[in-house]
């Protein structure tokens, strides 16, 4: 079984807890105007198999220590469907630690992969549908709303990633409805904000995609911070 | 014995074994770091004083030189920084940062050294040594051949210790401390007399001189250290004289010798044990232990060797390699971590970060945690630390061994070994493909070696023939290191370094390597890729072409970094296959130090798409910006490389990370590196180097020097304060893989 992979990072920190292995898969639904992955947006050629996707993961596995492991990204893994089902078992039985890091926008098939995922890092597009289509450039908000019930009903472990985009997502109103939004979600271990960068616009450059961020600003990392605290005290 | 009150008995009260005392009285340490205390007041006014002279010298290079007293292990009146704030005392001459000139390795390169700096040499010394006595670097260029100075002359064979001393010896100083000079002097005088006695052969006349040049050094420390008050003829019999006598061993060493690296051997659970024993009498507190500590770490801060400007280009920075190793396990699996291996490495923090001495812990997977994420979080905070893998080496070196320079390890006391600096292997590369002709200086190297004439490249031609232009150099360098250390040992014996280790003592020849990645990588475009070269009229090979993709050392793929292991294993088959010097056991390491600069100055382009000119990466380290796969794929190649078949005197890697992608909060990053050395040395890994800061810092200290004055980095084996690089070797640092993300 083959599937089409954008590119590994052997030593991710930042997906999940401890060292990870990052897997970036090809191919998403949402067009996210903030996208920092755009290469990854098309499905491309199908490049590796799942045993040698293992392979790579499992010569890493000495670095995972009591809390890293794997985790999925991209792009969008759900729509891997078969072929994640198969690595995450061959990659269960070797009882390596699954995150899988999601905008929740998958297939029917999402239920079979979540059951051998340990946390799921949910990327929130936005708490309306206003909101997530002008962001996302799709009318997906409905998925985002179901992902979350499956989650709810497999009790998965959440971790929370709002990107705060300067004149969206960095206002009162809106975290205070984000703190709305997120009590639908059970099992929520941390909530991270991600402040927007524009570190991504050089690839639109290159791919001669235009940059709908290009008016936008990076938001300000103290700000962001300050945002936090404020979100924590609602 | 009196002085011996309270430790346990063991074979070292009746043989010298210090390996044996340690395993016997020390006391392992599990806890944290909390026990630590700050500098005293006299402390203070005494590194003080040292950072003064420490900027001095900076803009001036060198501070003071000697020129009428030669280096010995007592030629010198007694110096001083602050004597009343002083505790630990002795310095290499009689002031301070003033430095001495060695001319037994050399007396040309004494003159080029002074010349340097304005200074003249006294007339006398100059015309004894004109005149009426021989140099090692004479000795050596009365017998090098033909073959041997072409490959110098053209940099296939560098930093060669012909002119200098080879270094690399590490004394067990704490000999002095443990069992006084007159017991020692008993044991040579005993061996000289009664047991190296028999039939006067070559082997036997030499090691009977070399013992008695022994005794007469060991003399000589006893007089030394009365010149400071100090009669060191019985053994330290308590906290301060074990630090004190230590020191005054390792002062002897670098009073008498000038050689690269002048490493100090391991002393944490030694000075320990004293301590404890002291602190168990209520003798002294733990602030006058990290007293001592300090102020004996401070001294070594002001080790100071004379150099030409040529030898600061190949190793910048004025680095003497006073490695210090710390931790390790016993060889029955204890931890050997004490409160003093923590008290060590404060000396980071109590001092400010310095590249010396060169902390150097010994990392097992099983060392205590808490050790395990003080040495990250100092690390973290210093980039003065490098780590070396002890569950690969305590196999081979047991207990007690210790890393001199940057990689290499030895028994302490027992094993010793000959400098054999390195060999350019990417130049190497292009000799095969040029006939021989060096690439640059268009002259001939080699003879027998045809021209390859091939439109693109073929893998197994080339490797044919650069497998024979190895041969050939193997044999050549095996040569040059026979002749050099014959020669060092004949004129510039390093008798005090000698009289504090075993008389039976194990040595290894240890050969070097330098530009594995540019080969490695270069076979490997060879062989997945188009490799077109691109002749001048001569036939000699200007640049390359390249078409296609081809794996890349770094990556954790087998198809290139088992080339890497090829490779080596070839070329120390090869180096093995001739004998050495006093039936040295041959060894090799992959190690550049800062040298990588220069010799990639002097190859011209290679096969793996590198332009003329471009440094190489630093020891075992993929070239800059390949190793796309982040940090791990990385260090999985490297650990690749086989240490204990064939690089046993060590594999180096440099690790630079920016703070941001080791993790987000302070335990994280801590918790993340602990778990990627464990990673790395579970892996097979050898030696890491870990830098943890922004590119944007680098750029900022190259531009604004003076606003980083101690901003201290590790380069392949050992730290360096960023602003004595040249800026050709602070670009290149800047353009290292450094692991970020998104």
């Amino acid at each position: 079984m083959k599937s089409s992979i954008a590119s590994i990072e052997s030593f991710g920190t930042v997906d999940g807890p401890g060292i990870r292995t990052v897997v970036f898969f090809n191919e998403c639904k949402l067009r996210c105007i903030y996208c920092h992955n755009p290469e990854m947006w098309n499905k491309g050629k199908n490049n590796m198999t799942d045993i040698e996707l293992v392979e790579s993961i499992l010569k890493n596995r000495l670095y995972f220590g009591k809390s890293g492991g794997v985790t999925f990204s991209g792009g969008e893994p759900l729509l891997q469907k078969e072929f994640l089902v198969s690595v995450c078992k061959k990659l269960k039985k070797e009882n390596i630690h699954i995150a899988l890091d999601t905008c929740g926008v998958g297939t029917n098939y999402d239920e079979e992969i979540l059951k051998y995922v340990d946390l799921v890092l949910l990327d929130i597009k936005h708490t309306n549908s206003d909101g997530y289509l002008k962001i996302t450039r799709t009318n997906n908000f409905n998925k985002q709303e179901e992902f979350i019930n499956k989650l709810n009903k497999l009790n998965k472990k959440v971790w929370i990633r709002q990107v705060i985009v300067p004149n969206i997502t960095d206002s009162i109103e809106y975290i205070k409805s984000l703190k709305e939004y997120l009590k639908k979600i059970k099992n929520i271990e941390k909530i991270d904000f991600l402040p927007y960068h524009k570190l991504g616009e050089e690839k639109y450059i290159k791919l001669n995609i235009p940059y709908a961020c290009k008016n936008i600003s990076e938001m300000d990392k103290d700000k962001c911070n300050e945002l936090y605290e404020k979100f924590k005290n609602l | 014995m009196k002085e011996w009150k309270g430790f346990n008995d063991g074979i070292w009260t009746t043989n010298i074994d210090v390996e044996n005392f340690i395993l016997e009285n020390y006391t392992e340490y599990k806890d944290n770091s909390d026990f630590l205390v700050g500098t005293t007041k006299k402390t203070e006014k005494v590194w003080n004083k040292c950072l003064n002279l420490l900027k001095e010298e900076l803009k001036r290079h060198v501070l003071d030189i000697d020129t009428v007293n030669m280096s010995g292990i007592n030629s010198f009146k007694p110096g001083y920084i602050d004597k009343e704030n002083e505790v630990i005392f002795g310095l290499q001459t009689d002031a301070p940062l003033k430095r001495m000139v060695n001319p037994y390795g050399g007396i040309r390169m004494v003159y080029k050294e002074l010349e340097a700096y304005n200074y003249k040499l006294d007339p006398t010394v100059d015309k004894y040594f004109n005149e009426f006595r021989k140099t090692h670097n004479d000795g050596v260029f009365d017998a090098y051949t033909k073959d041997i100075r072409a490959m110098r002359h053209y940099g296939l064979l560098t930093g060669l210790p012909d002119a200098y001393g080879r270094g690399r010896i590490i004394g067990d100083f704490r000999r002095v401390a443990l069992y006084g000079i007159d017991k020692l002097e008993e044991v040579k005088k005993h061996e000289w007399d009664e047991v190296f006695v028999g039939d006067m052969t070559d082997d036997l006349i030499r090691l009977r001189e070399e013992i008695s040049m022994q005794y007469k050094a060991l003399e000589e420390m006893k007089k030394m250290a009365l010149s400071y008050g100090f009669d060191i003829s019985k053994p330290a019999s308590n906290s301060f004289e074990a630090v004190e006598w230590t020191y005054l061993g390792y002062l002897a060493s670098v009073k008498e010798s000038n050689g690269a690296a002048m490493s100090l051997g391991r002393v944490d659970a030694f000075f320990d044990i004293y301590f404890e024993r002291d602190l168990k009498n209520n003798l002294i507190t733990e602030t006058e232990i990290q007293e001592l500590i300090d102020q004996f770490v401070i001294k070594l801060r002001l080790v100071r060797h004379l150099r030409t400007p040529d030898y600061d280009e190949l190793f910048s920075g004025d680095p003497t390699w006073v490695t210090c190793s710390i931790g390790g396990l016993t060889k029955k699996g204890k931890s050997l971590v004490t409160k003093t291996s923590y008290r060590i490495l404060h000396t980071l923090e109590n001092l400010d970060t310095s590249p010396e001495p060169n902390m150097t812990v010994l990392w097992s997977v099983k060392l205590p945690k808490p050790f395990k994420e003080y040495c990250a979080k100092v690390s973290i905070l210093t980039d003065a630390v490098q780590y070396e893998n002890d569950d690969l080496m305590r196999p081979i070196f047991d207990s007690d061994y210790a890393i001199a320079c940057c990689v290499s390890a030895m028994r302490v006391g027992k094993d010793m070994q000959f400098f054999g600096a390195r060999c350019n292997l990417a130049k190497a590369l292009l000799y095969s493909l040029n006939g021989g002709y060096d690439e640059i200086k268009h002259e001939k190297v080699l003879d027998g070696i045809d021209f390859n004439k091939d439109k693109v490249l073929n893998y197994e031609t080339v490797k044919k023939n650069y497998f024979k232009v190895l041969k050939i150099v193997a044999r050549t360098y095996s040569n040059a290191m026979n002749i050099i250390h014959y020669m060092h040992d004949k004129y510039a014996y390093e008798a005090g370094l000698m009289s504090l280790i075993n008389t039976d003592v194990h040595r290894y020849m240890a050969y070097g390597i330098a530009g594995l990645s540019v080969v490695v990588d270069s076979l490997s475009a060879i062989k997945y890729a188009n490799v077109f070269p691109i002749r001048d009229k001569d036939g000699i090979i200007t640049d390359f072409k390249i078409e296609g993709n081809f794996p890349k050392y770094g990556n954790d793929c087998d198809a290139v970094d088992n080339i890497a292991k090829e490779i080596t294993s070839f070329f120390f088959n090869e180096l093995k296959k001739h004998k050495c010097y006093k039936d040295a056991e041959p060894t090799m390491s992959v190690l550049t130090i800062t040298s990588n600069v220069v010799y990639g100055e002097k190859t011209g382009a290679t096969p793996d798409g590198r332009k003329s000119g471009v440094p190489f990466a630093p020891g075992a380290n993929p070239m800059h910006g390949r190793d796309e796969l982040g940090a791990i794929a990385s260090l999985n190649s490297v650990a690749k490389l086989d240490y204990k078949e064939c690089c046993k005197d060590g594999i180096s890697n440099t690790f630079s990370i920016i703070p941001a992608s080791l993790g987000e909060s302070d335990t994280e990053k801590v918790e993340n590196l602990v778990t990627l050395l464990d990673g790395y040395f579970s892996k097979g890994g050898h030696h890491l180097n870990v830098n943890v800061l922004d590119r944007k810092t680098l750029i900022d200290a190259m531009e604004n020097p003076e606003k980083y004055p101690l901003l201290t980095i590790r380069v392949s084996g050992y730290s360096v304060r960023f602003n004595r690089l040249t800026r050709k070797q602070q670009e290149e640092v800047i353009k290292r893989t450094f692991h970020t993300r998104l």
